[in-house]
């Protein structure tokens, strides 16, 4: 059994509140998020765990590392508040199910980067960025044996992910790794936020990509040519796990010559992709996903963005349409990366 | 036979006619579970003219004739079971003619389904037609015979009730029109004339359909699936109510199946939706999963899960990957909605039985008027003993829908006997009739819809 280490005593200490005085989804001034968040860690019912979206953020807001978001999802599932309908649920964690067959274990000695459950988005890791590089989980049929789970967060259900990651971890610590390049922030948020504030053991060294990716690019830098594109950066949920590694987005666009558009929502106030919203139980859920996509999108476009730049693909296959309809281009990071050291990633026009 | 062999070669030409032993082997098989049987010949005509002559000569000779279009029907529809001559239409593929502002197009039978696809694409972008879910070989002569389904039934119903007209090669050889063409007023309508039905559904034991007039249908600028799931079958009958009353989607398909794990016991719903711009599209998806299935999401039993841009198909044939050896069919019945659930239990319960990850589907034609239910069985083609499994799940798959107030879609053999032996006496007398009247030698398609004395 692993134990959420939330610690109320913080809270009671706390001067801001700011998990949910921050909350851009539901409206409260300091003192009513202070009740709201000690009522559930109480283990009462609150109004907060029926209007939270899950988008992540409290986990940023807090400035204590308290872990709040863990604490309303835990909640959640307690207290029967599941975000999503019923079928979302059970489809989510079916999803997660492997069943076709078993990984190949090979033994790495070292460092190796880890597609978790974006098998089929190797097309992504090609070139020079990472030549000779390891990779677990390159075939889609075995992806779910990586998979870090974390996305449960958003179907309440902390549960599943405490009863499946240990192993998942297991698994990886089976190809004998010591340094893990995490493909997407979320395995990088799971093994580095999650893990630690469940007491789960890490045995391995977890690297964010884009650090990885602002070291590779130092390293070949002779080779770098400005990209000259006006870039907006979509920040993904799970990005609110790591925020320390968040300065690395704005290393890498200098280092590459591509200028940040002044957004509206950047930062700690960037706005999540919808993905997760748009099949809540909320009245008015489809429509506040759609919402939040146009405000996103228009601020790119109203800030003069050319190139929205995206870390998750989640996010990306839900915005990429409606990105692309405003005139703006859709490209991952490492593929703007690749751009800059005069490489044609595969999807670039 | 050489005497046939040669009559056959002086009308269509020493390149489309084969009595090779590899040749006819390809034609003695579908891709389903029913025992091959060569033909003696395969022909493959160019013009009407020519299919007039096969059957003027086949009916003399009193030799079984046996029409294929892309030979996908599977049930063993166009497997030549007493030999004779294959006639493969797929030359007869001149697109003669599409009418904008009239909405339809003039199509010589072996136009399949790609083909005309691709060219409305090109040619008609603002035109579309019913396509079928099956491989685009398919030809739309091939699927209106038998009644075929596409992705405009939600709306339109079968495609073929999408026909304006048909010019038949009778199995006695006379060439014949139905529908407007037949006044010489243009291929615009059908009624209110003689009927086309004495040739659609009847799988070719009536005559060969050499072209065909298909309506055609605004094609909306975006096309694309909202997916919507539920857990409990009981609700689908319910959520094909209420989305048809929307009168907003082009498709309504309800799918459950064993593989991938996600799908298993829930029932997605695929909603095709179409629209010519963003405010158009979001309308319908307000109306469709905010407004008519709203309160189902927030009661927590119903999920909506996106719209993505792009036309999907049903995707049955991934079935065939459930087992090694590639191998899959399927029973479609025509049922009534209110029966999904109990086609889903009864049909797992087979599947179960004979130890195949179960498929299912079900296809909403017209405002709910009915569905094509599918219910799909993978076998390994090397294995005689899955495809013996395949074979009895498919029998007793026939029983099951007729049991539930169905009726079978394309039927095998063993089905159309089964649909036959609870068929209206007076029906089946009539029937018979037409049969005799039209094809006096039995020679078209013998085997299929024979009604016994
Ligand atoms: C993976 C898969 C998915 C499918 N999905 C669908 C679907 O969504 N909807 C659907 O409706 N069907 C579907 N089908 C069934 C079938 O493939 C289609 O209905 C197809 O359109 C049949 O056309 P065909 O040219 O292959 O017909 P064939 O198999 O060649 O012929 C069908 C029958 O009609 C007769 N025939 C053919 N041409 C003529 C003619 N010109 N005149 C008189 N008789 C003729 C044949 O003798 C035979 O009895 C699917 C099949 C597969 C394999
Ligand atoms: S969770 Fe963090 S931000 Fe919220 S009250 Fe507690 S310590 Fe403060
Ligand atoms: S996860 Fe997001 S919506 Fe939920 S409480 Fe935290 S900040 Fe608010």
């Amino acid at each position: 059994m692993y134990t959420l280490k939330f610690d109320e005593q913080k809270c009671l200490r706390c001067p801001t509140h700011a998990c949910l005085t921050k909350c851009r989804y539901m409206d409260m001034d300091k003192d009513s998020a202070g009740e709201e968040i000690l009522r559930i860690a109480r283990g009462e019912d609150s109004f907060v765990l029926h209007d939270c979206v899950t988008c992540y953020a409290c986990e940023e807001y807090c400035p204590m590392n308290n872990h709040p978001f863990y604490l309303i999802v835990q909640r959640q599932e307690e207290l029967n508040v599941p975000p999503l309908p019923r079928p979302l649920i059970r489809r989510g964690i079916n999803m997660g199910v492997p069943f076709r067959g078993d990984p190949v274990i090979e033994e790495l000695n070292g460092k190796a980067l880890l597609m978790g459950a974006f098998s089929d988005h190797m097309f992504l890791i090609q070139g020079r960025l990472f030549e000779g590089l390891p990779v677990i989980s390159s075939d889609p049929r075995k992806m779910f044996h990586y998979f870090c789970q974390l996305m449960y967060l958003h179907y309440s259900r902390i549960s599943v992910i405490n009863e499946r990651l240990p192993k998942i971890i297991n698994t990886i610590s089976m190809h004998n790794v010591t340094e893990i390049i995490c493909f997407h922030d979320e395995c990088y948020g799971a093994y580095t936020s999650y893990c630690p504030a469940m007491g789960i053991d890490v045995p391995f060294k977890p690297i964010h990509l884009f650090e990885f990716l602002y070291n590779r690019l130092l390293e070949l830098k002779d080779q770098i040519r400005d990209v000259n594109l006006r870039v907006a950066y979509q920040r993904p949920c799970s990005a609110r796990l790591s925020p320390d590694k968040h300065h690395f987005v704005e290393d890498i666009f200098r280092l590459i010559g591509a200028e940040p558009v002044p957004r509206k929502y950047s930062g700690e106030d960037a706005l999540c992709c919808g993905g997760a919203i748009e099949g809540q139980r909320r009245e008015g859920s489809r429509k506040r996903a759609l919402d939040i996509q146009r405000r996103n999108i228009s601020d790119m476009a109203d800030a003069g963005a050319e190139v929205c730049v995206f870390n998750c693909p989640a996010c990306y296959h839900t915005m990429e349409h409606s990105v692309a309809q405003k005139g703006i281009k859709p490209v991952y990071m490492s593929d703007l990366c690749r751009l800059a050291i005069g490489e044609r990633p595969a999807r670039w026009r | 036979m050489n005497n046939l062999f040669q009559a056959l070669m002086d009308i269509v030409g020493e390149d489309h006619i084969s009595n090779r032993q590899e040749e006819l082997f390809i034609y003695s098989w579908d891709l389903g579970t029913t025992e091959p049987h060569k033909p003696d010949f395969v022909v493959s005509p160019r013009t009407t003219k020519e299919i007039q002559k096969i059957m003027e000569l086949a009916n003399r000779e009193k030799i079984p004739v046996v029409p294929l279009g892309g030979g996908l029907s599977l049930a063993g529809l166009a497997v030549p079971f007493k030999g004779g001559i294959l006639v493969d239409l797929k030359r007869m593929d001149t697109i003669i003619e599409v009418n904008e502002q009239a909405r339809y197009a003039l199509l010589e039978c072996g136009v399949s389904q790609g083909q005309l696809t691709s060219y409305l694409e090109r040619n008609h972008p603002h035109l579309t037609h019913s396509e079928p879910g099956a491989p685009p070989t398919a030809t739309i002569a091939g699927n209106a015979a038998i009644h075929g389904q596409g992705d405009l039934s939600q709306p339109y119903g079968f495609n073929s009730d999408m026909i304006n007209g048909l010019e038949i090669v009778l199995p006695t050889g006379e060439v014949c029109c139905f529908g407007s063409c037949s006044i010489g007023a243009g291929w615009f309508t059908q009624h209110p004339l003689p009927d086309v039905g004495l040739f659609l559904g009847w799988t070719g034991t009536t005559g060969i359909i050499t072209k065909i007039s298909l309506r055609l249908f605004p094609c909306k600028k975006i096309r694309g699936t909202a997916l919507f799931v539920v857990d409990d079958e009981d609700q689908v009958p319910e959520i094909y109510y209420k989305i048809t009353h929307t009168q907003m989607c082009e498709d309504i398909v309800a799918f459950s199946q064993t593989i991938p794990p996600y799908a298993g016991g829930l029932h997605h719903f695929t909603v095709n939706l179409a629209a010519d711009s963003e405010k158009e599209l979001e309308l319908k998806q307000e109306i469709i999963f905010d407004d008519a299935l709203g309160k189902i999401i927030q009661q927590g039993y119903g999920g909506y899960l996106g719209f993505t841009p792009g036309l999907q198909h049903p995707q049955i044939s991934k079935t065939s990957d459930w087992r090694k050896g590639g191998g899959f069919e399927y029973v479609g019945g025509i049922m009534p909605v209110s029966q999904y659930p109990e086609c889903y239990r009864r049909g797992k319960e087979i599947s179960e039985r004979h130890n195949i990850p179960y498929t299912v589907l079900g296809r909403c034609i017209g405002a709910a008027h009915a569905m094509m239910f599918s219910w799909t069985y993978a076998f390994n083609r090397s294995d005689p003993e899955t495809i013996h499994h395949a074979r009895e799940a498919m029998r007793e798959t026939d029983e099951l829908a007729l049991e539930l107030g169905g009726t079978i879609w394309k039927p095998g053999i063993y089905g159309q006997k089964l649909v036959m032996d609870r068929m209206d006496p007076n029906t089946l007398e009539l029937m018979k009739k037409i049969k005799q009247l039209l094809d006096p030698n039995g020679i078209m398609n013998p085997g299929n819809w024979e009604v016994k004395s």
